[in-house]
């Protein structure tokens, strides 16, 4: 099981102090975020990708690759890469050039991005955006297996004899994830490709993500990559600690009630019981995220969202140490004792190249 | 005797309301309606007052509540429905649009609909063809031809203002009974289990 920390990246008020951070201080915050979650022994540092205000990260492999040069441990991922208005050329390139910088420690989540007025800024049009997704993500799985490609497709000028550089770190591309909030269509896509499947779990109740997890893990079986229970799955998480949970409601809740996306909608009490947000108590933390396992199966990474909605840098790294300290090290005991062997565990770059080493082998025996 | 639901939604907010008292009556009227056409009708009634809250916060959430989600989907199974709103400033009340705002697109498309409003004056009555009918037009729903208008003078008992309403209630009843009981409803593709296998979806 692994265990992260995604950053949205978004420039929010201190409601409690009414101050902004400059963009400078937002970007190095989440440069401190992403150092802080490999000092607490977490796995994975992921952040968002944005063209608007008031988000700052627009350049990911420009942060993930000045991270990696910081970092030794920690797998840098997206949540999200824009398919639907990035150019697939330039994220097969972009991702396949950090992934060498970074050792392999690199993979990635595709998302299509819900901000209208961004896809005409990329000459597209949001009401593409599911074939989008399908056609340059398509595009993109060539690229990164395939020494040289022709194509021609509906959304990018055609490419003849061209070839992606630099290859893929060991002809093993970065592993894919898709997200989506709500649309079948990505469950489906992530599950012909035998990709992962994150959820991003934290806006909307359990019972939406359960109807599209099942339909990922079935489809994930029926095209022959595995069990449905092997599939590899990812949530997203969102919480606030302090020792007694009357202290992390108190705190917590000027942020909840100015924050984007529910701010001004329902109470702190209401969302937490609706969604999986839980502020309280590391071990209410501990419960609340265990529970995650009953509802959507074994999955393979975890991921935690902690600095946003102005919260202050010093905030998020006190959060960031209980988290590590308190609440991931019992988590990854609970959930690797109850997975089964067949499960697989989060993947990694060493893995993927184990497993293709092992299958180039059985078929070098399997020559005559 | 063949089964069909009817959902109710009362726009209304006062306690008692006359918003309710009209969709009351034109319950009453369907259900008798579709008995005479041998069908027995299962009515439920939403009461959007109590969902106040919850519409605003799915506004901004994007996701309902439990009690919300409950009356939605009644709304969305059901073989036909009601709506009555009260008249606000030459429209439909915010509160009764809300709601219809939050539903999914194509939710109650293709729904046999009774339309029908209240208001404290007579001036407004065309306001039921001029906003409420288009409203759902554009929703694809099925809008009976009569739509019933009962302003304040209409409640007054054994006027002649008051038999035109009862007239208007029972023709309006009868022609959403007609609808409902003629037609079977087709059940509604799930699409995560009615999946566009990635094939279908790759070809565009």
């Amino acid at each position: 099981m692994q265990f992260g920390v995604f950053s949205v990246g978004d420039v929010t008020p201190d409601p409690t102090t009414g101050r902004v951070p400059t963009e400078a201080e937002r970007i190095k915050a989440m440069v401190a975020v992403a150092l802080k979650t490999e000092e607490i022994g977490l796995d994975v540092f992921a952040t968002g990708e944005h063209h608007n205000p008031p988000f700052v990260p627009s350049s990911p492999t420009t942060m993930l690759g000045y991270v990696a040069a910081r970092t030794e441990r920690i797998i840098l991922s997206t949540a999200t890469t824009l398919i639907t208005t990035n150019d697939p050329v330039k994220i097969a390139e972009d991702f396949a050039m950090l992934q060498h910088l970074a050792d392999g420690r690199v993979d990635l989540m595709m998302g299509r991005g819900n901000t209208g007025p961004v896809y005409p800024w990329f000459g597209k049009d949001i009401r593409d955006g599911i074939p989008l997704a399908i056609e340059n993500y398509h595009l993109l799985h060539r690229l990164w297996r395939e020494g040289v490609v022709d194509w021609e497709g509906k959304y990018r000028t055609p490419l003849q004899s061209f070839t992606s550089t630099p290859r893929p770190l060991d002809g093993i591309p970065p592993f894919v994830w898709h997200g989506s909030i709500r649309s079948p269509e990505i469950a489906e896509q992530a599950a012909y490709y035998g990709d992962g499947f994150f959820a991003n779990n934290i806006f909307w109740p359990k019972e939406h993500f359960i109807r599209l997890i099942d339909l990922y893990r079935r489809r994930f079986e029926h095209y022959g990559h595995g069990r449905a229970d092997q599939a590899i799955v990812g949530l997203g998480g969102q919480v606030f600690m302090r020792k007694n949970s009357q202290d992390a409601v108190r705190e917590f809740r000027p942020y909840f009630d100015h924050a984007p996306v529910y701010g001004y909608g329902p109470s702190l009490e209401e969302f937490t019981e609706q969604t999986p947000l839980t502020v309280g108590s590391p071990q209410q933390v501990i419960e609340k995220t265990l529970k995650f396992r009953d509802y959507f199966g074994d999955y393979q990474r975890q991921m935690f969202l902690m600095d946003h909605a102005g919260l202050p840098l010093s905030t998020v790294l006190e959060q960031l140490e209980m988290l590590g300290s308190e609440v991931v090290p019992v988590l990854r005991r609970e959930f690797d004792a109850l997975r089964p062997a067949h499960v697989p565990e989060g993947p990694t770059h060493a893995a993927l190249k184990a497993a293709a080493d092992g299958k180039a082998l059985v078929e070098a025996a399997d020559r005559p | 005797m063949r089964q069909r639901k009817l959902a109710i939604v009362s726009g209304g907010l006062a306690e008692p309301s006359s918003t309710r008292l009209l969709a009351d009556r034109l319950a009453t009227a369907a259900d008798r309606a579709l008995e005479e056409l041998d069908v027995e009708a299962e009515v439920g009634v939403l009461e959007l007052r109590d969902h106040a809250h919850g519409v605003t916060n799915m506004l901004l959430t994007g996701f309902a509540d439990e009690r919300l989600g409950a009356a939605i989907k009644d709304v969305v199974e059901s073989d036909g429905l009601i709506a009555v709103t009260p008249i606000f400033n030459a429209s439909y009340s915010g509160l009764f649009k809300t709601f219809f705002d939050v539903l999914e697109p194509g939710a109650i498309a293709g729904k046999p609909l009774l339309i029908a409003a209240t208001a404290g004056s007579p001036r407004h009555s065309l306001t039921l063809e001029h906003a409420v009918r288009p409203l759902f037009s554009y929703m694809r729903a099925v809008v009976v031809p009569t739509a019933v208008f009962a302003a304040s003078e209409d409640w007054g008992s054994a006027s002649s203002a008051e038999q035109a309403l009862s007239k208007r209630i029972d023709r309006a009843a009868g022609e959403l009974a007609r609808l409902v009981a003629s037609e079977e409803r087709p059940n509604r593709l799930d699409p995560y289990e009615d999946v566009t296998s990635f094939e279908d979806l790759l070809d565009g």
